[in-house]
């Protein structure tokens, strides 16, 4: 019954997408608003109409009605209530009308600012929406859709269709599968979502570069327009990345947090040409330059976020995001050839109105350094794309390697994969230049910059930076890789320092205290200061990624009761083991470890095992003890299961990781001062105006 | 006029070293792509092609993938070794599809005697995820004894999710 009440609006709302596209098409052709007007309400009616869909969908997950397949698939009676919930994109059908939920939102919302500036853009802008919300609708409707209901015919077979076929009951499971084991975690509230809204908040930068190459304004209205919405959207996906790493450490059980895994890059790829696309977009504002550069930035993240949800939902890829082979990969891969090639015949049709009568003219200017910080995001961008891409061809590029004897030993004609070492050497370098970057460009300025010039603005954060290497190097720290990387981040942190304090002392100068000072500088300035607090962030959780990928250590054994392990300062107490049955489907056995370090007894752990009948799946979570220097990680591998007489466990020390997380706070709080509301000019002056008004009539 | 000057005139004389500057970083980018790749390989292949490699396959970065038997899983919790045997099953998607999806693909793999088998052994923690009928993928590399030497153990378990759907009934 709700079921139908979810199909009917799930029509409803792919009926309005086609009616809202050509009623936009057809108003601009016919110059009449009121069929534009038409096309809006389609848009803005699409949000109500998904949401009950969505919301029928929930409802029959918390109610457990194991007649609908998808429910059958991603719920299960020993599921809290939480769980149910978030099994709406626990799977693929529900994760894509999860996806058109959230589209169909912050379209609408778009919807409801104030157009009067902007009309030209508003048909344009309605139909990328609606074209991309179409699109994902269709593929619910006609490929996955998580409506459909159970059958068994007279021969016992059991399928899935959306209506009754002829000589067939309805079939209940008694139980569901569940939600895989894995997904069964606090993260899963708040990480898939956060991925979600990143994703497709940069539609929105997308539709209003559409529209701008349409109506060919050629001006950067539309990076004005979008600036904020892009800084959300960047959040959102720089958030959804980090607390993806999170749960990784905190479940996988491993040990570590990112596996240059396809799915993770998928995520990542529009995550690096967006960070591209927010730095040159403001040499578009400032100085004129990039235009065409900022089109085609915006293009591929539109594209790279559809190709993300794609990777994730196709099962082209084996790895430990995707479960499932599914009919939607060539509908997938359709659409973005499609819109990529369209986007793209529009840029060129608009190349020449898109040019600068500015140039570039000095190498070490500030706009140069926004350039290469473009370039190397562009060649992570293409490093990550050829690891995903290139096992799918390798095969077929033998061609190559016998072509050209030289490149034999890459292009060998077998099906190769490449496994994070590739990563880690190939971005290694492009990482450090662009943390290299990050402090020299502050300092440098716009236009013509000179070596002198800038060497005057850097020696002094540069000699603070050096001075940090020297600490780095009488503390005993001897490995060149970590002691570069580590000098760089001390640059950065100490160049980005002096820029709040130089900013200060000048607004000193006119008589603020220190802290005034700051809180003006930062308040006058908000998208800069807020850009360099994101600068220290982003610092901070370099500094947690190289002390876990230079000096993670790590060792392991069997330990009898009462026995010790010692890894480090640190060392490790075996006292007992239990095992017991919580109400949820889950054995548990649960190790009661003891943690020393040179000041004795720290803390007890609880690493342990869960088993899960229904899957016939276990899970190892391990057990913490964090500190701001570094993690102690201790699993539990084995043990005696009766006795307790000895138990295995394996032990991590993760140096400076809780480095990250906390980079990752200041981070947010970064991106929150650079994209909180400035007051609108014109509300400014207003309020001045009454402001004079009333002390003018105060006054008579 | 001035448009048509700028394209076939480099008016701006600082263009040539913005474009060597650009073709730096990307001959950098080829550079450590393609260095990267021959470090980073490792060739894909199923327990039959590596069987037929034979002494050819010893010592080299592989990755392989098969059918885990339930039977042959031994572990040691002292030393951390764990040993298994793994069943030759076709890497392709559309082979596995072809064979009625993964979880039948590793059905049909432990039941038929007649396939390759290899041995596995790994040093570390035990997997969750390893028991019968998994999928496991392995990087690693063949000994000279027979016996493959896997550094990295990742498992897929299809059969609960996604594929089989729910078998009891309300009646």
């Amino acid at each position: 019954m709700i079921a139908d009440l979810g199909l009917g609006a799930l029509l409803i709302a792919f009926l309005l997408t086609l009616y809202g596209s050509a009623a936009a098409l057809w108003g601009v052709r016919r110059q009449e608003n009121a069929w534009i007007s038409s096309a809006r309400a389609a848009m803005l009616l699409t949000f109500p109409v998904i949401s009950v869909a969505a919301i029928s969908l929930i409802i029959s997950l918390v109610n457990l009605d194991f007649h609908l397949e998808y429910v059958a698939r991603v719920t299960s009676r020993s599921m809290p209530l939480y769980l149910r919930i978030t099994a709406l994109w626990g799977g693929q059908a529900g994760s894509l009308l999860f996806w058109a939920w959230l589209m169909s939102a912050f379209a609408s919302l778009v919807m409801l600012r104030d157009w009067r500036r902007d009309r030209v853009f508003l048909p344009w802008v309605i139909l990328v929406c609606l074209v991309t919300l179409g699109f994902f609708l269709g593929l619910i409707i006609f490929f996955e859709n998580p409506f459909q209901e159970l059958w068994q015919g007279i021969s016992g077979a059991v399928w899935a269709a959306i209506s009754q076929p002829p000589g067939t009951t309805a079939y209940i499971p008694v139980d569901g599968n569940g939600l895989n084991p894995l997904l069964r975690h606090p993260g899963m509230i708040i990480h898939p979502p956060l991925l979600y809204l990143g994703f497709v908040s940069f539609v929105i930068p997308f539709a209003f570069a559409v529209a701008a190459l349409i109506t060919g304004r050629s001006d950067d209205r539309w990076i004005r327009l979008t600036r904020r919405w892009t800084l959300w959207a960047w959040l959102f996906l720089s958030l959804g990345l980090l607390l993806g790493s999170r749960w990784a450490y905190d479940v996988l059980g491993w040990g570590g947090y990112w596996g240059w895994d396809p799915v993770e890059i998928a995520a990542f790829m529009p995550w690096l040409t967006g960070t591209a696309f927010l730095h040159s977009v403001m040499i578009q504002e400032k100085r004129g330059l990039f235009r065409h550069w900022n089109m085609l930035l915006i293009i591929l993240t539109y594209d790279l976020v559809i190709f993300g949800t794609f990777l994730t939902r196709s099962g082209v890829l084996s790895s430990v995001h995707a479960f499932a082979q599914s009919a939607v990969g060539p509908a997938f891969f359709i659409f973005i050839t499609a819109t990529l090639i369209a986007s793209l015949y529009l840029l060129s049709q608009r190349w020449e109105s898109l040019k600068s009568d500015v140039e570039m003219t000095s190498l070490l200017s500030r706009e140069s350094f926004f350039l290469v910080n473009n370039l190397l995001f562009m060649g992570i961008l293409v490093i990550c794309f050829w690891g995903v891409v290139f096992p799918l061809v390798s095969e077929a590029s033998g061609v190559i390697g016998r072509a050209i004897p030289a490149l034999g030993h890459i292009f060998t004609g077998q099906k190769i994969t490449v496994g994070p070492i590739f990563y880690e050497r190939a971005t290694g370098p492009l990482w450090a230049g662009l943390l290299l970057l990050m402090g020299i460009a502050p300092l440098s300025a716009w236009r013509a910059s000179t070596a002198r010039t800038l060497g005057r603005a850097i020696w002094k954060p540069f000699a603070v930076s050096l001075l940090a290497l020297l600490a780095l190097l009488i503390s005993g720290m001897r490995l060149p890789g970590a002691l570069l990387a580590l000098w760089l981040c001390a640059f950065v942190f100490s160049v980005t320092l002096y820029e709040f304090w130089r900013g200060a002392q000048a607004r000193r100068a006119r008589g603020e205290n220190f802290l005034q000072a700051l809180w003006q500088l930062v308040g006058r300035n908000r998208r800069r200061y807020g850009g360099y607090i994101i600068h220290l962030g982003v610092v901070l959780i370099a500094v947690g990624i190289i002390g876990i990928e230079f000096f993670q250590r790590e060792t392991q054994g069997q330990l009898a009761v009462g026995e010790r392990l010692t890894l480090g300062e640190y060392s490790l107490e075996y006292e007992s083991i239990s095992e017991f049955d919580t109400g949820d489907g889950r054995r548990v056995d649960r190790a009661v470890v003891n943690v020393y370090n040179e000041n004795g007894f720290q803390r007890q752990l609880f690493p342990r095992r869960d088993y899960y009948y229904e899957s016939q799946q276990a899970m190892t979570i391990p057990g913490l003890y964090s500190t701001l220097e570094e993690d102690f990680y201790v699993l539990l591998v084995e043990w005696e299961p009766v006795s307790a007489e000895s138990a295995t466990f394996k032990i991590y020390l993760n140096p400076l990781v809780n480095w990250v997380w906390l980079g990752g706070l200041v981070f947010i709080g970064g991106t929150f001062v650079a994209a909180w509301p400035e007051a609108d000019p014109a509300v400014v002056a207003k309020r001045a105006e009454l402001k004079r008004q009333l002390a003018a009539s105060a006054r008579s | 006029m001035n448009s048509t000057e700028k394209q076939t005139i480099p008016r701006n004389p600082a263009r040539r070293k913005f474009l060597i500057g650009g073709f730096t970083i990307l001959a950098a980018v080829i550079f450590l792509i393609i260095t990267s790749t021959a470090a980073g390989a490792q060739f894909f292949y199923t327990v039959d092609e590596l069987g037929a490699r034979g002494a050819d396959a010893v010592g080299k970065p592989v990755r392989i993938a098969g059918a885990v038997l339930g039977d042959s899983i031994e572990y040691d919790p002292k030393t951390l070794t764990l040993t298994f045997t793994i069943v030759h099953m076709p890497a392709d998607s559309e082979l596995v599809n072809d064979e009625g999806g993964l979880a039948k693909a590793l059905y049909t793999a432990v039941e038929d005697e007649s396939r390759t088998r290899l041995q596995v052994e790994y040093v570390g923690v035990k997997p969750d995820l390893l028991r019968h009928e998994a999928q496991a993928i392995l990087t690693g590399r063949l000994g000279e004894d027979g016996i493959f030497y896997a550094d990295e153990l990742l498992l897929r378990c299809p059969t609960r999710y996604e594929e089989a759907l729910p078998g009891q009934v309300e009646s």
